[in-house]
This record gives C-alpha cells, structure tokens and sequence, in this order.
C-alpha cells in the first residue's frame, strides 16, 4: 500500500539505476504494457553476485528484440530450428495480496518472425503459432488484436493494480491496416470468426455497441499509425466466461494442456475463484534491433484470483495443488523459457509468509512504477523438481491479512435517482496521490437507450469546477450507435473528482427487449486511463432499469380488455348521447301516384 | 344495445334509474361493504403460489449452524452498545472485517421540523455501517440487502448478531452470483432512509449523510431483521410499506415455504393461521387479519424498515421475531436456516421480482385477495357517486350554469376555492406556526403542531356562514345543484385514484364519505346533519381507525388513552410526510378535506 503511493517518484530513479548496471541476464517482459508501463525481471543469485544483464529500455521493441536474442542464444537453440525462428515463452506469476488472495497470472509468449502483410507473401506453414489465428490476422488485415473475457470484477481496494486490466464480460478492440476500404465490414466478419474460435457470443458485437475511440487506445506494437478511423472497440458486458471460452483457448497453445505450466488448467479449479480473466494479445514487433523486419508476438494471459475465504477453510495456507488440483512436472518441451515467480516484496524477511520450497533465485522488476522482488523458478531446470519428481510450491501466512489499501487510482460509478424516467451516471474518480496531480483520460461509451443529456455534464473536483482540456463526443443515433465520450481531466492531488451526467430511459419497440427484460437491460463500462504510466482502470458495468412493459397473460388481457371497453364504451356513449327521431322521407311523385292507383284498385300497396 | 337503441325502452331506464335512484344507491352500499367482508372468507380466496422459476423448483439446502455463537455474539454486541452509549461502531467495523466483508460507514443527522414524542428525539445523529460481501466472479451490478436496525436499549441484539453470523457463514460459500450488503442502521426509519438516499444519490428529505463509498450495483431485493430475544415462538412478516405500497406477493410466499418446510411458526399482523375457515370465529379471525391489514396499509407509513426500500423499486419485507409465553419454541440456528434460504432463493433470481402480484390483501399467509377480486367492493361504493350525479335535476342544471354569463360559476368557484385555501392552511401552518403557538400557550412544540392542525381543521367548519353569504350573496337553488355535482365529481375522481393506488385508503374514505355526501342537500334538518356529517368527517374517520385497530391487535383503550393515541397518530401522520415522504397527511389535509368542506357548504347553503 505504502509501495502504491509513492510508486511514482520511484519510477525514473529505478530506470535509471538499472540503466547504469550493464550486466547480464535475461529480461522478462510482463504483459501489464499499456505503452510505458513494463517490468524486466533481472536475476540475481544469492550469494550477492550480479549474473546477467539488465535491459530495461524505454521501446517496446528493442526489449522484445533483446528478449529474442538472448533467450535463442540460451535456452533454446535444440529445440528452434534455425529456418523459422519461433519461439515460446511460458511463465507463471504468484502473488500474495494483501488481504490474503492469491493472484495467479499465466503469460504464453509466442513470437514469430514472418510478416504475411507484405506484397506477395503466402504464409501456409505454422509451428508455434496457432494456425487458426494466423489465417485471421492474414484475411482480415488485422494489425493489432486484444480480446479479454472477464468473468468478475478486479477489486483494486483489495488486490490493489493488475497486470493486465480488463473489464467484466468480453472485450475487443483491433487496429486494421490501413489498406483496408471496408472497416465496418471487416469487423463484422471478424467478430463472427473470432465468436466461433473463441466459443463466445462476439457476434452480438455489431454497430449499436462498437465505437471508434479518438485517444484512449494506442496501438502498443510497432507502428505509430494512429488515425481512429481503422481502430474499433466494443465490451459485450453480459458475456458470461466459462469453460467452453477457456478450452478454445488452451487448444491455441502449442503444448495444449498436456505439459507445461498449462496442466494447471484445471477448469474446476479456475472457475472456483474470485475473479477469471483470459486475453489474447497480438500485435506486431521488431524482428531485430534495427527493426528491418516485423514479427508477430501472440501472448496468451491467464489471470485468477483466489478467495481466502472459500477455498481455504480456515487454514491460511497456498500450494500450487491446492490452488489448481495439481503439481508441475515439467517444462512445455517447446517452450525456450519457462518459470514460475513469487512476488515478495511485501515480505522480504519472511514476516508475512513462508515459501517452501525456498529457491536461490530472486528477480526484480518494475511494474507499474513499483519495485517488486520476486523468487524465481526455473523449470527448465531438473533441480527445481526435487527428488518427487514434481514441484509443488508452499506459501504458508504468518500475518493477519490487512485492511483495505488505498490504490493511488481508482474509480467507482453509479446510477443516482429512482424512477424509470430519468437518471444520473456518476463516475467518482479518486487520486489518492498526496501531492501529484495526474491527467485522465477518461472513456465513456453509453447504449443508444439512454439518451444523454450532455448538456448536464459536469466535472468537478474538491466542490469545484473542473474544466476538462479535451472533450471528444459523439452523440448516439437511434438504434445505431452508442454515445462515445472521451475527456482528459486534470485529477487534483488527494481529491475525489466526479463526473456526472444525465439520461432519459428510452422506450423500447417491444421486439426489442431482451427474454429477460426484467433484467435490467443496460451495461455500460467507461474505461479510464492515466498517462504518465498508463494505467488503466475499468469502472463496473451498469444496471439500468428500463421501462419494462409487463410481458406476462395480465399484460395481454389488459390489451384485449382496453380494446374490448374502447369499443364497448364508444358504442354505448354513442346510444347513450344520440336521440333517435323516425324519420319518414316522402315517397317520390311517381310512387305517390302508383300507390294511389294502387289504393283504388284495392291491392297491397308499395313500400 | 338494443335496449338502449329503442327510444322508449331508453326512457324507461332512465326513468327507472331516476325513481330508484335511492334505493339503489343504498343496494349498493351494502353490497360493497358485504362483499368487502366476504372477501375474507376462504371459499373466496386464492391459495397463495409460487409465481417465480427462478424460486420454484430448485429448493436448497440450508447448511447455517452457528446459531449459538450468534447468541454469544449478541451479548458481546450488547456489552458493547452499552459500553459506547449508542451503536458501537468500531467494534461493529471490525466484526465485519474480521468476517471478510467490505466494510463502510455512513454518517447522518436529521434536525426533524418538532420533536417526536414517541421516540424521544429531536435532533439525530447517528452512523450506518455497512459491509459488503462481494460475490466471487460477479461484475458488481447486483446486489440483496439484509438489515438489522441498533436499537436502543436491549432490543434487537439478537437482530444484529444473526447478521453477523450470517455474514460469516454466507462468506465462505462460494455460489453468490449478487453481491450481499449487510447494513446495521441507527435511528431505523431514519438511518435506512439516509442509506438509501446516499446509495441513490438523491435527497428528498432534506437529510444531511456523508456520501456512501462502497456500492453493489441496484439492489434486487431486501430483508430487514428484528430478533429481540433467544428463542421465539413464531416470526411475523410485516409487508405494509410507505404509501401503502408493497413487496411482490412472491416474496411473502417464499417466506412462508420455508416455515413450512423449517417448522417453524409464522404470522401475519401477529395472527397465527386456522384452517376452521367454516366457523364463525375462523372466519373472524380471518377477517379481523384482513381488516388489520387494511388498517396498516391505509394509514401509509412504514411498518418496519422495509418499508422505505418499496420507493427504490426494490422489494423488501421484514421478519420479526415474536416471543410471548407459548410451549412452541424456535431457536436462532432455525431462524439462520430459513433466513439463509431464503437469500439463496433471491440469490437464484434472474430477474427483479415481478412474475407475482403487488397488490394484494392478505387474509392469511397462505391465502390471498388480488386486485381483481377486491376493486369490485370499492367499485359498488363510487359508483353511488355517479349514480348521484345523474340525480333528477343535478345534470340538467349542469349545462345551463356552465354559461359564463350566468352567476352559476361564481357560486361554485368561491367555495371550492375558499376550500383549498383552508386545505392549504391546514398543510401548512402548523408546522410553520409550532414556534408561534408555543411562545403563546403554555404546550410543547408536538402539542403545539397538533392542537393546530386541530384548530385549523375545526375553524373551517365556521367558514360557510361567513364567507359564502359576504362574497357571492344570497345563495340560489341552481347554485347548490352545480356545487354538489362538482363536488361529487370531484370526490369521486380523489377516491378513484386513491384507490388505484392505496385500496384500503381510498376505500375507508368512500366507505364514510360516501353515505353524507350522496345524500346531502340544504333542505335537511341542518342541526342534525351537522352532526352527522362531523362525525363522518376524516379527523373521526382516524379517531375509529385508531378504536378499531387497538380493538383488533387485542389491547382495547378507553376513550381518553384512544384521544391521546389519536394526537400521536396525527403527529406521527405529518412526521412521516416531512421524514420519508408520506402523502397521507397532504392527501387529507390538501384534497379530502376540502372537498369535504364543500359538502358542508352545500349543507349551509342559504
């Protein structure tokens, strides 16, 4: 917690710091990048040596083209042919939280040096990269792709800042090439084709909830294109994540589930958690040093959380069997590096838990502006495994697990007032800094069905107004598209800044509902971005009620009763206010007269 | 149709409708009242069910089993109350993070417009706290509420630490698909109503609370807690909320499966069930449970703290815990089980709760009156009203006066206004003039209000003789005829939407105001309908409401406790319009009783 609030200060002195030490060692990338955020692990023996060299460049790509060399040149020069120069990279990242969770992220690394994009280059052989994306990356034009399925909500005032963000329910967003004509078109298709490869509703993606976002999402990869036009993101909210999304998933990996860190895949177990989240990652990266050549970085991430609460019955006590229904026992035979880290920084003299068994390898890294240590597990190592054959880690709690932390960032958001008609979103952001000030960048996409009142939008901070230096808004259309609101406001130091706006529910055609209309309909999920390190902060999806008619037998017999009484009614005023009067016409002459004759002779008379 | 399409056939009703027009007016009457009260007798009821799937068939288990500690914990929650003179925050704070919630308090004070001598309290301050538990991989859009108030003094410790021990046993399940807020309130009805504003953000009351920080998303449903003692003999659902709204029928049904299937006893208005529907007292006993209820609904204030969540949309009931001195005893563990069952059930809801009906009486828990059955016995009553209107002389009377020309409007448009303007005398001033009258007369500020309002109401039976002759002369016959049907009209639109939205309100003012009011002219013996129409006035009509209601609950009260109860009900009326936002007390003071005074009018016409 005290890490957090001063995490700031500490970043460019560690950069630097590291800088001057040019060792050797291998570099980690962590996938927790929104640009500048990012953490190299250095190794270091115990007995006080620096063995390796520490890389920390502030370019993505010089990092992953060092990663590529110095990991080929290790570890996995038997196992890579010299031809295409694949690579795989598996590794699992513990860490203790504060209030006594566990946080397990998983991160499968492909990298592959091919550039399809380019005139005249037909791709058919795959090795490590996954055939299937591949083809979609090469059809679509895709430069860059991110897709999460998140099944709960990160609960930053206990685990504090994830690696890798990512809001409830499901999220895309792609960059395309700017070659492509028909963006929208090609979205399409491309949800469709990642629904079917993911096992997930994509395809309920379409124009009403997909925006184009003018500032909140960068490419992260090679490349400094950043017209909007070919960027698309849409959140589908309501997808729930489970199994049938999680074995897609694990099929992507070059060893599936068979060996490797991915045995601990237990679906079982993943999905007896506190939070599930799975993203694929894929964006283009320098070959080399001097980036002549793209290559294409596939990272798989795989995030649980852990709950103390259930799992642990009353024994405060982790192990890789107890989380996960199982021990490694083996590296994935593909994979160049493969390792396993504890975080302890929180715990450098043993005071708040007990690892077992101990390793000789500690690591350190950066990450979100924040020195973490960390033990290091090689796998690719037999000692690691001991004399069992497998390695089964051991954290044991000392301390009492703590109060709530208070994260340097962090937001909440809800709808006031109660009614059906109106309401209002309020976003609270709240900078816990004691003396900085940050910019945000604050996203906002909002359903067609609540209709803003944008003209209400306020922003204040400390009770006073806060005047936001961009504001980006594009208003919904009916039935087409969402509302999209970006701003950057100035977040005071110590300061809790709201952002508050007004809607009207809308009516809904009555096709329009959902099966479950009482269900409130609405999600919506802002996303929030700090520039100085970019850390991006998903606020909860909304519960909107909307006016639901009553889709039940009453609700018809209320119509057919309405119908039957607006007739019966409108016939009865009608007798009731009319007076009725005989009214005889006079017949015409020549019936007048014929009648006459008629009389004189004595037969029936006409009518 | 052709009955009515044939000219004469036409007259001849008419006719009819016009010479029978009292008597059948009376028929009426008494088929109202009569069919109100058969709506009590079980042959003409409907079996409560289970409307909702997602609450039907799959019946869970119920694993609680630390009812004991649950006792222990009360009376360290006792220790501690007494120790901090008030609701022991800190320790209430750590006893929910020890249990693993999120934990979050909320600060509030309320200055009320008089003192409130029931309660004892003036200016309050006091603290909610609050603790979350976060469903595992739920996105934090849902959320059930379960509540206990602190009470003062010995009650409902029991209350509060079942909530405790629910809280950790309902931690350490992991299939939560809402989140669950358990809120300890202070002050009750004020306490909730200050959660409530902060976690909607709104303010209708004027109350002063520190913004919530923590929040779950809107809230499906909510079950408020009061356990005053170890053991109890039977638990009493309380549905009535404010205004007269109340929770899905369902919600009451889901109670009442898990007595059934728990064993335990259950109530309604403190009445246990009989299954002697065909004797006379099985039927009175029914009756009496219904005429309770409507009694509790009428006078639309929030019998528990469920009450103030029906606003929100947000479907809530309170289960009370009642101990007297029979052999059956139910245990805390039990009461743990059928409250953790409960909250599953909600747990399983896909939807809010809407498959039931919301509006309903209840004879008895498993039986129940809807909408359809009982609008009828209001319906025989208003309809005397226009019956009325269509009295020889009334309608025709109508189209000549509404000329502008002629004096018809002035003589109409004094009273009513004239009317309204006491109406809005007696909504405003005795809150406003507490200070006044107090300087004056040696009472306290809540005497002060009411003996006002009394004041008010009374000084306005003087307003005939004086104003009426002053303003617009002497008054013609046509005059009083337009003056009754505008009344009648209007009364009959008042009861009408009352009705529709608070039955039992709307049908006890038809059930006295009708009679008067149908039958008043200024030909009648005006010393003698004076009185009569006093005592069918709404001030009386709340003195039988309070008689009739003590006599029900079993506690009888001599004419002078039955004044004194009748002065408190009356504070409490205009304290829980100015608190929670009820609309009786305006309801009354702006629209029923002028129009009332309009009918007096008309008696004092020349």
């Amino acid at each position: 917690m005290a890490a957090h609030r001063c995490g700031l200060s500490l970043v460019c002195i560690l950069i630097f710091s590291s800088l001057a030490h040019p060792s050797s060692c291998d570099t980690l990338e962590k996938a927790n990048d929104n640009t500048a955020e990012k953490r190299s692990i250095s190794e270091v023996n115990t007995d006080g040596s620096v063995a390796g060299e520490a890389l920390n460049e502030r370019q993505w790509q010089s990092t992953d083209a060092e990663v590529d060399r110095s990991d080929s040149t290790t570890h996995s020069e038997a196992l890579t042919p010299a031809a295409a120069r694949d690579e795989f990279q598996e590794e699992l990242v513990i860490r203790p939280l504060h209030s006594g969770d566990i946080y397990a992220s998983f991160q499968f690394r492909t990298l592959w040096d091919t550039d399809f994009l380019q005139e005249g280059q037909k791709v058919s052989h795959y090795r490590l990269f996954p055939k299937s994306l591949g083809q979609v990356l090469s059809k679509f034009s895709v430069r860059e792709l991110h897709i999460s399925f998140t099944q709960g909500f990160w609960r930053t005032m206990q685990w504090g800042q994830p690696f890798i963000p990512s809001p409830p329910g499901a999220e895309l967003w792609v960059w395309f090439h700017d070659t492509v004509s028909d963006v929208d078109g090609n979205w399409k298709e491309l949800t469709n084709v990642l629904s079917g490869i993911f096992c997930a509703s994509l395809n309920f993606i379409d124009l009403t909830n997909t925006v184009q976002p003018s500032a909140s999402f960068k490419p992260l990869g090679l490349g400094n294109a950043t017209d909007h036009r070919f960027l698309r993101y849409a959140t589908l909210p309501r997808e729930i994540v489970c199994t049938e999304n999680l074995t897609p998933w694990k099929k992507l990996l070059p060893c599936g589930s068979k060996a490797g860190l991915a045995v601990l895949m237990k679906s079982e177990k993943l999905f007896h958690s506190s939070f599930h989240s799975q993203a694929v990652h894929i964006r283009p990266i320098c070959q080399d040093e001097q980036c002549s050549s793209k290559a294409w970085e596939l990272r798989q991430t795989l995030n649980v959380v852990f709950d103390l609460h259930t799992s642990g019955q009353g024994k405060k006590e982790w192990s890789l069997f107890k989380m996960f229904s199982r021990t490694l026992t083996e590296a994935c035979p593909l994979a160049s590096s493969s390792k396993v880290y504890v975080d302890i920084t929180d715990n450098p003299e043993g005071e708040l838990f007990e690892l077992s068994p101990a390793t000789p390898l500690l690591g350190q890294a950066v990450v979100l502006g924040d020195r973490r240590t960390y033990s290091v597990y090689d796998l690719s190592r037999a000692e690691t495994f001991g004399q069992l054959r497998s390695f089964n880690l051991l954290l044991r709690w000392k301390g009492d697990s703590g109060d709530m932390l208070r994260p340097l960032l962090h937001a909440e958001r809800y709808v006031a007032g109660f009614g059906l008609q109106t309401g209002e979103i309020h976003t609270v952001i709240y900078n816990n800094h004691p003396y900085r000030a940050f910019p945000v960048l604050l996203m906002d996409s909002v359903p067609w069905y609540l209709q803003l009142y944008i003209h209400t939008l306020t922003v204040t901070s400390k009770s006073r107004d806060n005047k936001p230096s961009y504001i980006h808004y594009q208003p919904a259309k009916d039935r087409h598209r969402p509302h999209l609101l970006e701003m950057l406001i100035q977040l005071p130091p110590h300061s809790m800044t709201e952002v508050t706006v007004q809607f009207e529910r809308a009516l809904l055609k009555w096709t329009e509902y959902t099966p479950d209309p009482n269900h409130d309909l609405t999600s919506i999920v802002p996303v929030k971005e700090e520039s100085s390190y970019f850390v991006r902060v998903y606020t909860e999806p909304l519960l909107v009620n909307l006016p639901t008619p009553d889709f039940s037998m009453p609700y018809n017999v209320i119509c057919l009763t309405c119908t039957v009484v607006a007739v019966g009614y409108g016939s009865f005023y009608n007798l009731l206010t009319r007076t009725f009067q005989v009214d005889e016409p006079s017949p015409p002459l020549s019936k007048r007269l014929a009648n006459l004759i008629r009389r004189m002779r004595g037969v029936p008379l006409l009518t | 149709m052709g009955l009515l399409s044939d000219p004469n056939r036409r007259k001849a009703l008419t006719g009819l409708l016009t010479r029978l027009n009292t008597p059948i007016c009376i028929v009426c009457y008494l088929a109202g009242i009569v069919w109100f009260m058969g709506l009590a007798f079980e042959p003409f009821t409907l079996r409560t069910y289970m409307s909702e799937n997602a609450m039907g068939s799959t019946m869970v288990e119920e694993r609680f089993s630390s009812g004991e500690r649950a006792l222990s914990l009360a009376k360290e929650f006792d220790a501690h109350k007494r120790k901090a003179g008030g609701m022991p925050v800190e320790w209430l704070v750590k006893a929910m993070q020890s249990r693993g919630l999120e934990v979050f308090t909320q600060s509030f004070s309320r200055k009320l417009p008089f003192p409130d001598e029931n309660k004892e309290r003036y200016m309050v301050r006091g603290t909610n706290v609050y603790g979350i538990l976060r469903a595992p991989r739920a996105p934090r859009t849902e959320a059930l509420v379960i509540t206990a108030p602190c009470s003062p003094g010995n009650t409902n410790n029991q209350a509060v630490a079942l909530l405790l021990a629910l809280a950790q046993y309902f931690r350490n399940q992991i299939y939560w698909a809402k989140d669950i807020i358990f809120l300890v309130n202070e002050h009750d009805l004020i306490g909730t109503q200050a959660w409530l504003e902060g976690y909607h953000h709104t303010n209708i009351t004027g109350m002063e609370y520190s913004p919530l920080q923590g929040r779950a998303g809107s809230i499906q449903a909510a079950l408020s807690l009061e356990l005053s003692s170890d053991v109890i003999t039977s638990l009493d659902l309380v549905l009535e909320g404010l205004n007269g709204q109340l929770p899905n029928l369902d919600l009451a049904n889901l109670f009442y499966a898990f007595c059934q299937k728990l064993g335990v006893l259950c109530t309604i208005q403190g009445k246990l069930q009989r299954n002697d529907w065909d004797t006379a007292e099985g039927y009175t006993h029914a009756a009496q449970t219904m005429m309770l209820m409507v009694l509790k609904q009428a006078c639309g204030r929030s019998w528990g703290d469920h009450g103030l969540f029906l606003r929100y949309h947000i479907e809530a009931a309170s289960v009370r815990g009642i101990n007297s001195f029979r052999h059956y005893k139910t245990d805390a563990t039990t009461i743990g089980r059928l409250l953790e069952g409960m909250v599953r059930k909600l747990n399983n809801l896909l939807e809010r709760l809407h498959q039931s009906y919301f509006f309903y009486l209840l004879p008895s828990l498993s039986r129940f009156v809807s909408i359809g059955y009982y609008m009828p016995a209001f319906g025989l009553l208003a309809v005397i009203l226009l019956l009325r209107v269509s009295f020889p002389g009334l309608c025709h009377c109508f189209s000549v006066s509404l000329q502008p020309s002629s004096p018809g409007v002035l003589t109409v448009l004094t009273p009513v206004v004239i009317s309204h303007l006491t109406g809005v005398a007696l909504y405003l001033l005795p809150v406003h003039l507490q200070e006044m009258a107090v300087e004056h007369f040696p009472v306290s500020e809540t005497e002060a209000v009411v003996l006002t309002a009394i004041a008010i109401y009374t000084a306005g039976l003087a307003l005939p003789h004086n104003t009426q002759r002053l303003l617009s002369g002497e008054g013609t016959e046509q005059g009083w005829k337009v003056l009754k049907l505008t009344a009648l009209l209007y009364l009959a639109v008042l009861l009408g939407c009352t009705a529709l939205i608070n039955f039992s309100l709307g049908f006890i003012l038809a059930v006295t105001l009708v009679p008067i009011t149908a039958s008043i002219t200024p030909h009648m013996p005006k010393a003698l309908y004076a009185v009569v129409m006093v005592l069918l006035s709404p001030a009386f009509t709340i003195l039988y409401c309070v008689f009739i209601y003590q006599e029900l609950i079993e506690a009888p009260v001599s004419v002078s406790e039955g004044w004194m109860l009748f002065l408190s009900v009356i504070s409490q009326g205009i304290l829980d319009h100015a608190l929670y936002g009820s609309l009786v007390y305006p309801l009354l003071a702006l629209f029923i009783y002028p129009c009332w005074l309009m009918f007096w009018n008309i008696l004092f016409w020349n």
